[in-house]
């Protein structure tokens, strides 16, 4: 096994640098969406549906329309031909269960949208939304994927079922295996809906320039280039005609960022009323009209010899991926499929991933999608296989986890599939086993697993895990040196809150050798670059962080070059460094010097190949047996980046996603009832994490294995930090419970149902 | 109807609807961004801002309750322009991703840290309770509160 660390030539990156981002958001002059405002503006409010399935048999308006204020109501009729929102991915098989910008003739989900209200202040429009009386004949319901896929009630019109695609990831012969393995065991498991929930809800203000004809979109993330394409399609208008706008952003986590109904029915208002229209959701419609994600069922069969080699894993995953598939909705499918074992060396594997439609609110991809799901069913697999067979928990693992002499191991096969068969791309997986074991002190917390102290259950759990990263296809990026000398970097990276412009500033100050202060990074906007991709996948860092390196060495050329032409020497006699041309006869010019020449250069870094980070989580928990309620008094996660940019931003991203999946684990819940009712729409229902919750949380992060698939040798840690939370809490709590004959199968760990599982289990 | 009162240290005087949060208000009408609105619900606690010495959620405050009152809200926290310790504080730990929740966190700090400047590490976390943070997981702006407690010791003995 050979070890290689990451060389630090250089002063920014790998240095926990202070945000450059910090100084505005702390003396209040960040710039959301919500605090934009434009002269004339019309304000919004969307009318959605109070009923999960049914045929809008009217709408009326009029009392709407007779409130002073009110400028116009908005329907499908007025939208003519409404327009599907695309999906980023284009498998066909799912486009006809694309969202409708607005419900035409049927409601699928509760809160899709049915109208639209202008009026000249958010009040007005929102007491005339009230007023707009829809009559609504129910249709029977589909709540559940099992209900879905026997397809007896179709949702979709012209189609035959209600799953949207089925994805198969295979490798070597599973049917063979299981059939002569010495050991098989069958579980199902059940991951519950939650959703990403960012602080700052949703909003679009939309500009018509009608003179140009051209449409101005501000609250854009994630995507916004894409996003662009999607909208100019909608909205059958040249893509150079629209630019999508990004404001700084308050939480993106996966769910923000797509093209949702009303990035449509805003700039769709703006241009036919040639208004500035702005729309700013609240939360309580944010929780039925954004992404919901992680509603997944699973049944798996594992089969091992005796003594812990993994031999096989087969099964079948459900996604209840709501009313219309969303645009990023099938990477959960394909991933719940592809890493179901992700960290695992198994040699034969059968698992398909299917998505199946519902009346729920569409769902979308939030913060390691598929992946969280997967850990909590596989690691729960896993348990209750050492268990059965009497094996030491890490011994298990350790045995079948890839190693460095596996790489770069094959991912199993996905089809259908649009994108190249994927590997692993390097690394040493029992080595965060082993570092997470010795931080965490595994060895000492055993001996009290499964003892009760004070009424209280104690139990440990671990969870192993990868996170792919560094999405395709490409990124690309600007440098200019404006006429101080300093420099202009336009990225199509975008900011979501995970501090980009430090990130970039770092590469970019190390690759021309000045100081960070220097730069100035631009990014996400449309009108900054002929073309870009965003943030999502963990990509940003890696993808667009590297694009910088190319665009420096471009652009150092261009000056050494320029200088050349100054001095009258051949571009060779020109030495750049630290900022500064030097001739050889001891001349100079600083980047100052030939600012009157606005060099610029521009960078792409292309990418098809993924990264892998990879990790252990371990957790100590109590149960107190009489309430159900779980204390976590340890978490510890080891993860192995590649190489880190900024040491501080990146165990940032690791706490914080931990914190979050927590939620995931033991509160956040999005329950229906059996109308299709959602249950829950404020803070006060949805329990998120608050500060006195976890303070035990612990993150260590490894370079020993640079990405060989980019020059940064990074790879993409923004969501590894949430992955192996319900796998390893997961089972630490099945190990505090199974003195009582507790199984854990299901999520959410919630004080009721814990306590309901005990009291099951001692009747 | 008219209200008056001081933001910030100055005085200001303006018309208010009586449905007008104070939120919406100083947002609106003062073009004080920098307060947030997470919920409207009086949960989040990213609108809160400090009246008369204590922290309040202005989303469930009218803009006619500040009438007469001392009204803080982040922009006040460091009138100089230099980070003040707290803000300082929240930088060096990494405090703040997104940005969207700070504002809220800095003024319930500000006003706890001002009034019981020896506060421990679980009365902080107590008080923070009633801001949700979504990127951070909590950890380091309770390191930062605790750092800045000493901005606060110079004028208050330890009880």
């Amino acid at each position: 096994m050979s070890v290689t660390t990451a060389k630090r030539p250089n002063a920014y990156v790998g240095s926990p640098v202070e945000r450059v981002e910090d100084l505005r958001f702390l003396t209040g002059r960040g710039e959301y969406v919500a605090d934009l405002t434009r002269e004339g503006q019309w304000h919004a409010a969307v009318v959605r549906s109070s009923l999960a399935h049914g045929r809008i048999v009217s709408l009326d308006v009029d009392q709407a329309l007779a409130l002073p204020g009110v400028r116009a109501v908005l329907t499908a009729r007025d939208i003519g031909i409404v327009p599907l929102i695309p999906l980023r991915t284009g498998l066909p098989s799912y486009q006809p269960y694309a969202q409708p910008a607005i419900a035409d003739n049927i409601v699928r989900y509760v809160g899709e949208p049915i109208a639209l209200v202008l009026a000249d202040t958010a009040e007005i429009a929102e007491d005339a939304a009230d007023k707009v009386i829809s009559e609504i004949e129910p249709l029977p319901l589909v709540l559940g994927w099992d209900q879905s896929v026997n397809g007896q009630i179709l949702l979709i019109g012209d189609t035959t079922t209600n799953v949207a695609g089925r994805h198969l990831a295979s490798r070597g012969d599973a049917a063979a295996a299981f059939a002569k393995a010495p050991y098989r065991r069958r579980e199902t498991f059940r991951v519950h809906r939650h959703m990403a929930m960012p602080m700052e809800t949703r909003g679009v203000l939309a500009e018509w320039d009608s003179a140009t004809s051209h449409l101005t979109v501000h609250g854009a993330a994630k995507a916004p280039y894409f996003n662009r394409k999607s909208l100019a399609k909608m909205l059958n208008m040249p893509e150079a005609s629209v630019d999508c706008m990004e404001c700084d952003v308050g939480g993106g986590f996966g769910a923000r960022g797509e093209v949702y109904p009303e990035d449509f029915l805003i700039a769709f208002a703006a241009r036919k009323f040639a208004r500035p229209i702005k729309w700013i959701e609240d939360r309580r419609e944010h929780f039925m009209a954004m992404n919901h994600a992680r509603e997944i069922d699973a049944d798996l069969e594992i089969a091992c010899t005796r003594d812990g080699k993994l031999l096989g894993l087969r099964g079948n995953a459900y996604i209840d991926c709501g009313a219309y598939i969303r645009p990023s909705c099938i990477t959960s499918v394909r991933n719940i499929a592809t890493f179901m074992a992700g960290a695992y060396r198994i040699p034969n594997f059968e698992v398909y991933g299917t998505a199946a439609l519902t009346n729920k609110t569409p769902a979308g991809g939030f913060r390691g999608p598929g992946r969280y799901e997967s850990c909590f069913f596989f690691e729960r697999l896993m348990d209750i296989v050492a268990d059965d067979l009497k094996l030491d928990r890490l011994e298990f693992r350790r045995r079948n986890l890839v190693t460095a002499d596996d790489m770069p191991y094959p991912l199993a096969k996905l089809e259908p599939s649009e994108s190249p068969d994927g590997f692993l791309d390097s690394g040493h997986y029992p080595a965060t086993l082993d570092a997470c074991a010795h931080e965490f002190g595994w060895a000492d917390k055993l001996k009290l697993n499964g003892t009760v102290i004070d009424n209280l259950h104690h139990g440990i759990g671990l969870c192993c895990f990868v996170e792919g990263g560094a999405a395709g296809p490409r990124e690309n990026v600007r440098l200019e040196i404006e006429s101080s000398g300093d420099v202009t970097l336009y990225s199509g990276s975008s900011a979501i809150g995970q501090g980009l412009e430090t990130v970039m500033s770092q590469i970019a100050a190390d690759a021309l050798e000045i100081p960070m202060e220097r730069i100035r990074v631009l990014h996400g906007s449309t009108n900054l670059l002929h073309e870009g991709f965003g943030s999502f996948a963990s990509r940003a860092t890696v993808v667009g962080g590297n694009a910088v390196l190319v665009a420096a060495k471009t652009l150092l050329e261009t000056v050494r070059n320029a200088a050349a032409e100054r001095f009258q020497v051949s571009p060779e006699a020109v030495l750049v460094a630290n900022g500064v041309a030097n001739a050889s006869d001891g001349r100079t010019l600083s980047f100052a010097d030939l600012g009157d020449l606005k060099l610029k250069a521009e960078g792409t870094f292309a990418n098809s190949k993924a990264t892998y980070s990879y990790g252990t989580a371990m957790a100590h928990v109590a149960v107190d047996a009489t309430t159900g309620f779980t204390k976590l008094l340890e978490y510890q996660v080891v993860d192995d980046v590649g190489r880190a940019i900024n040491p501080l931003t990146l165990h940032g991203q690791v706490i914080g996603a931990a914190v979050q999946g927590l939620g995931g684990v033991f509160s956040e819940d999005l329950p229906y009832d059996e109308n299709g009712q959602l249950l829950v729409g404020s803070f006060a229902e949805y329990v998120m994490p608050v500060a006195t919750d976890y303070p035990n949380i612990h993150a260590t992060t490894m370079e020993q294995y640079p990405s060989p698939n980019n020059p940064l040798g990074a790879k993409g840690a923004g969501e590894g930090g949430i992955i192996p939370v319900a796998g390893a809490v997961g089972n630490a709590v099945a190990a505090a419970l199974a003195p009582l004959g507790v199984t854990i199968r299901h999520l959410p760990l919630t004080p009721a149902r814990v306590w309901e599982l005990i009291q099951a289990a001692r009747a | 109807m008219q209200i008056a009162f001081t933001i910030n240290g100055a005085p200001t005087a303006a018309e208010a609807q009586p449905r007008v949060t104070l939120a919406d208000f100083l947002r609106e009408k003062l073009k004080l961004t920098g307060t947030h609105v997470g919920c409207s619900h009086g949960v989040c606690g990213a609108c809160t801002v400090i009246v008369d010495g204590a922290a309040i959620r202005s989303c469930l405050t009218l803009a006619v309750q500040a009438d007469g009152c001392h009204v803080t809200t982040v922009e006040g926290l460091s009138p100089s322009g230099d980070l003040s310790p707290l803000q300082a504080a929240f930088r060096k730990h990494h405090a703040l991703q997104c940005g969207f929740c700070t504002p809220g966190m800095l003024m319930t700090l500000h006003a706890l840290l001002t009034d019981e400047p020896y506060a421990d590490e679980a009365r902080i976390r107590e008080v923070l309770g009633g801001n949700l943070c979504r990127c951070t997981g909590y950890i380091p702006i309770v390191a930062a509160a605790c750092e800045a407690r000493i901005a606060y010791q110079g004028a208050k003995v330890q009880p």
